[in-house]
């Protein structure tokens, strides 16, 4: 796979090879090389083959160990590398796959109830099928026994203009004892509706993936449809990309901050971030037609040329209330006093769970894609990646405000650099991948987005795409920082963290 | 330390008078669906299906030597606009969708010619129900699968430049408290079932807004094992708004046109301008 060196292994060598992963991190946790994702493939003589796609240290090619299950069986690494649990449990529920020793053999993209014999992708996907009908069971949580313990599902229609999730919780008065997110209400196979797409239809789906990160889905799907094909997209095109992703993370991080002042009610605190939330948007929408940036980027760069001509004026319009509203946020007590301390996330928890972005920023592991494996145009950038060490909500807000103010002078850089020329070309720059297959990875507003992408022989379609989004692995860290605390700073944590359910979804 | 009223009050007043006076809508540059233009198309000369292939929603048919064109499926994604080598398919600004009447979505081509409104008695039925509730209405969100586009939008809603109070619409927490199920997504299997006992939960008169495109015909997302095609056939529609997602002006449009307070500006799958 372009961008990722991969090697074959027997089942029975995965066990150690997972084993000197881990004697390579050492004793402390190091801030690069970990496991990224694991999914299934379809094989061109129509085995399914397991390939676990893991990132080494900065600007160091991706690698991958590619495994044929024996007889549908692998043995389980989730006890040795925690965050592939999710990974396992999902190839089970969809593709019928067995992990041997996995601590949590349960359901997880497939619901308690849900008809998994045969799995839905055993056959292929068939978009004209329906759902069938099916009588849901109770999910499997640990119990929680004791005399004075409550249960409270809450979800999966919530309070709010909110996603789709259930969320339970065991507690004594305030405490929270035991926390367990349930998600995959909105398991919608969208990395199966790729299959049988054209290169072109395939980045309108990555639009569709998780809206509010349409730029980072549609560019690392081209990124890697591009590392596949040999394509390299024009310099001009390289430069715009940069500017449509620091939009998308300007909108996103003003939302989060109006959200996060919302629960500690701070009434005017959140009306002032989502209208600048509004107002980004509203330039957006007049900038490119879509106030979510979407329609423009496409394997070998943008569907049409944009006029920046006007940008620089109006972010220098918004820049200045930006700035006063980051201010004020930093010197309100009341706010600040609910951040502190809550939800603190250790730095080794972190790591292990494969938290990403701003999460693992706040906990000080020092990582950011745009910096340890440029993609764009982002190695002609000048930009510090923030990084705190507090591990809380705090820390978490606080990398998002500088986040901010690094967004805005990326943009500006970029539009003093960009030339007139090409936006898109399909010349062939380098060697296509030899199997036409492509990684591509965009630090996305809530972390690392990987998209590895596998086409058909002929080349002019998808065969398989699979998408690690970043809230997949933070939602999955999120819970160890519930336990343990109170119910009063749950909505705060929860908003601190930014997750999207749509994207962890799929 | 910041004093935040004080903050507020200085900053004067953010929200638009649209559209109760005017003012802006907010959606300045913004693109709507495509229009199509059936008399360019040259599929009865030559064939051409480009649109069709191009279309990753299905949105767009070929049928009886003409291209029909399914709003209700339309994700406007502008990829017909960009193959058609004829300019049948244009882009537009033209977002205000909502319809009561689904078949009202669908263009059918060739033989398209716009049908003017009659309401039919129904529609009269509806019009006293709505007229007892005076001019406000509380609303249940339910996401059944979106991609959190449609979210994003309705929480801007609430945001000062629209600031929906103003209109008096309000969401609310409880299903009992609503009046109007606000539906995004293709719905999902897992959300099936919750989407339908929070419509039970409603009193009645209650009445159900089909919001998005995938919620409207499942789009780009919809079918296979684990999502239906939207709301046909699950719920009662009262109002469908495609869009992807339907932005927040479209969103409010659609709302005061189950209100009556707006005119419906499609019919037979053609816009009208006002």
């Amino acid at each position: 796979m372009r961008h990722c060196d991969t090697i074959r292994l027997t089942p029975t060598e995965l066990p150690a090879a997972a084993d000197s992963l881990l004697s390579a991190l050492g004793d402390t946790p190091s801030a690069h090389g970990r496991m990224q994702m694991a999914y299934v493939c379809r094989c061109a003589e129509g085995g399914l083959d397991v390939i676990y796609v893991l990132s080494q240290g900065a600007n160091q090619a991706y690698k991958a160990w590619r495994v044929r299950p024996d007889d549908g069986t692998l043995p389980s690494l989730a006890n040795k590398l925690p965050l592939l649990g999710w990974y396992e449990r999902e190839m089970a529920d969809l593709y019928g796959l067995r992990f041997d020793g996995h601590p949590e053999p349960h359901p997880l993209v497939l619901h308690e109830g849900m008809p998994r014999d045969p799995a839905p992708l055993v056959a292929g996907f068939d978009v004209q099928s329906t759902p069938q009908d099916f009588a849901a069971l109770p999910l499997i949580v640990p119990q929680v026994l004791g005399p004075d313990i409550q249960r409270l599902p809450f979800g999966p229609v919530r309070a709010d203009i909110v996603e789709s999730a259930q969320f339970l919780f065991f507690y004594i008065g305030e405490g929270i004892l035991h926390y367990h997110p349930r998600l995959f209400y909105k398991h919608r196979a969208m990395e199966s509706r790729f299959e049988g797409q054209t290169l072109r239809a395939g980045a309108v789906l990555a639009e569709r993936i998780s809206g509010i990160d349409s730029v980072a889905h549609a560019l690392a799907y081209a990124q890697a449809v591009e590392a596949a094909m040999g394509w390299r997209a024009p310099p001009r095109a390289r430069y715009l990309r940069v500017i449509l992703a620091e939009l998308e993370r300007l909108y996103n991080h003003l939302h989060y901050l109006g959200h996060l002042a919302k629960t500690t009610t701070l009434k005017v605190g959140e009306a002032q971030g989502h209208l600048l939330e509004e107002r980004v948007k509203q330039i957006n929408g007049k900038l490119t037609g879509s106030r979510f940036l979407r329609g423009l980027i496409t394997p070998g760069g943008l569907r049409r040329d944009l006029d920046i001509s006007g940008l620089d004026k109006a972010l220098d319009v918004i820049a200045d209330d930006i700035d006063s509203y980051l201010l004020r946020l930093e010197n309100t007590r009341s706010h600040l006093d609910r951040l502190m301390t809550t939800g603190i996330l250790a730095r080794q928890v972190a790591f292990d769970q494969g938290a990403t972005g701003p999460i693992e920023r706040a906990s000080d592991l020092d990582r950011d894609l745009r910096r340890d494996h440029p993609y764009a145009n982002y190695e002609k950038v000048r930009f510090s990646v923030p990084v705190q060490q507090a591990g809380d909500a705090h820390a978490r807000s606080l990398v998002r405000m500088e986040e901010i103010r690094e967004s805005l002078a990326i943009v500006r850089q970029t539009i003093g650099r960009v030339k007139p020329g090409d936006v898109l070309r399909f010349d062939v720059m380098e060697d296509p991948d030899p199997q036409g297959e492509g990684l591509g990875w965009v630090e996305a507003t809530r972390g690392g987005l990987l998209y590895a992408v596998h086409l058909s022989a002929d080349r002019t379609r998808l065969s398989r795409v699979k998408i690690k989004d970043p809230s997949f692995s933070n939602w999955r860290v999120f819970p160890f920082t519930v336990e343990d605390s109170n119910m009063m700073d749950y909505a705060i944590n929860e908003a601190s963290f930014g997750l999207s359910i749509a994207g962890a979804d799929r | 330390m910041p004093v935040w009223t004080w903050f507020g009050w200085r900053k004067g007043r953010a929200t638009t008078p649209w559209p109760d006076r005017p003012g802006p809508d907010g959606q300045d540059g913004v693109l709507g669906l495509p229009r199509l233009d059936a008399a360019r198309c040259l599929v009865a000369e030559n064939g051409c299906t480009d649109c069709a292939a191009a279309c990753p929603a299905a949105a767009i048919t070929v049928r009886d030597g003409g291209v029909r064109l399914d709003y209700a499926r339309c994700v406007g994604c502008q990829l017909c606009t960009e193959v058609c080598p004829a300019g049948a398919f244009r882009v537009s600004h033209d977002w205000a969708f909502a319809v009561r009447d689904k078949a009202d979505l669908l263009n059918p081509g060739r033989a398209a010619a716009p049908q003017p409104a009659g309401e039919s008695a129904d529609a009269a039925a509806l019009a006293a129900e709505i007229k007892a509730f005076g001019r406000s209405l509380h609303i249940r969100h339910v996401d059944a699968g979106s991609c959190n586009g449609c979210e994003s939008e309705l929480q801007a809603l609430l945001n000062p430049f629209y600031n929906l109070h103003r209109l008096g619409i309000f969401f609310t927490p409880s299903p009992r408290f609503a009046d109007l199920l606000l539906v995004t997504g293709p719905v999902t299997a897992a959300m099936h079932d919750p989407l339908l006992r929070t419509y039970e939960a409603m009193p009645q008169p209650r009445w159900v807004m089909a919001t998005g495109t995938c919620a409207t015909g499942g789009g780009s997302n919809g079918g296979g094992y684990a999502c239906h095609q939207g709301l046909d056939g699950i719920l009662p529609v009262d109002v469908w708004l495609p869009g992807c997602p339907p932005n927040p002006a479209a969103l409010i449009e659609a709302l005061l046109l189950l209100l009556r307070r707006r005119a419906q500006r499609v019919h037979g799958g053609v816009y009208e301008h006002a």
